[in-house]
């Protein structure tokens, strides 16, 4: 049988510009939950108990190898590393069931991890949120380079994991290479 | 601009694409007597207020929540702003 694996968005080497580091982070797997109507108790119920806490509005909330947040109202985005099993989709619509609507998203995302001192002056020029207030865990969904992405805050003030459109990964990258040489 | 949205606190109208009129939840009833002359009222009648208007607003570079924005559209002050899903279930729409 033909061995399938997922090729990366782009092919690029982590790059170092003065004290930001931009790489792209491959084999991240992606599974959107969005609760059924009247659902969101029972949905909510198989998230604190999978992860430990319900993601609150705007932050992401660490379970066992997983990372889930809050993408809007009743719904949120789960992370976890990919296993090459490809089975985070059905694994939490197996434990949610009837209780929310569960999409597999690993194929629709690039994701960058930005890194270093100089990753708060990059990002304000890159989008409007407020990198220097966010805290480890805040999550918002912006615009760069008329693309939605999300902007993860993993460290404060040192490391946030970006998540923008797969198909758009060449143009992100562009746009964060250019800003990280505009702060160097 | 700023719309000060419910969940996620003040943010830029950037972020936001507007429709229009908030009574636009208030679809007719399909199966109504007066449907037809219902329908063209809700689809192209509508009132231009220079004032106080309510309206709906999309999160399009955020949660992707539609809002309902009172918004004074003499001076773009803006006095009130709720879930357009919390609007619907208070008109006991969409449980």
């Amino acid at each position: 049988m033909l061995e399938l694996t997922p090729k990366p968005a782009i092919d690029t080497p982590d790059q170092t510009i003065g004290t930001v580091t931009i790489a792209l982070t491959d084999g991240v797997a992606l599974a959107s939950v969005a609760a059924r109507k009247g659902q969101l108790a029972a949905c909510e119920k198989v998230l604190s108990a999978r992860l430990g806490a319900v993601p609150p509005v705007g932050r992401a909330v660490d379970g066992t190898g997983e990372t889930c947040f809050w993408t809007g109202p009743e719904q949120w985005m789960v992370s976890a590393p990919e296993d090459g099993q490809h089975v985070l989709a059905d694994q939490w619509k197996d434990a949610l069931g009837d209780a929310a609507s569960v999409t597999e998203q690993s194929g629709g995302w690039v994701v960058f991890d930005v890194r270093g001192a100089g990753m708060p002056a990059m990002c304000e020029l890159l989008c409007s949120v407020p990198v220097r207030r966010m805290e480890t865990g805040d999550v918002q969904r912006t615009m760069i380079h008329q693309t939605g992405c999300f902007v993860i805050c993993r460290e404060a003030g040192r490391h946030i994991r970006i998540l923008g459109p797969r198909a758009s990964a060449q143009s992100l990258h562009h746009a964060l290479i250019t800003a990280a040489t505009a702060v160097a | 601009m700023i719309i000060d949205h419910p969940l996620l606190g003040p943010r830029d109208s950037s972020e936001f694409t507007y429709l229009g009129d908030a009574r636009l939840i208030d679809r007719p009833d399909p199966d109504g007597q007066d449907a037809a002359a219902a329908f063209y009222d809700y689809a192209y009648l509508r009132d231009n207020p220079a004032g106080w208007h309510r309206e709906l607003w999309f999160h399009e570079a955020g949660d992707r929540s539609w809002l309902v924005v009172t918004r004074n559209t003499l001076t773009h002050e803006i006095s009130k702003v709720e879930l357009a899903s919390d609007v619907a279930r208070v008109q006991g729409r969409s449980k």
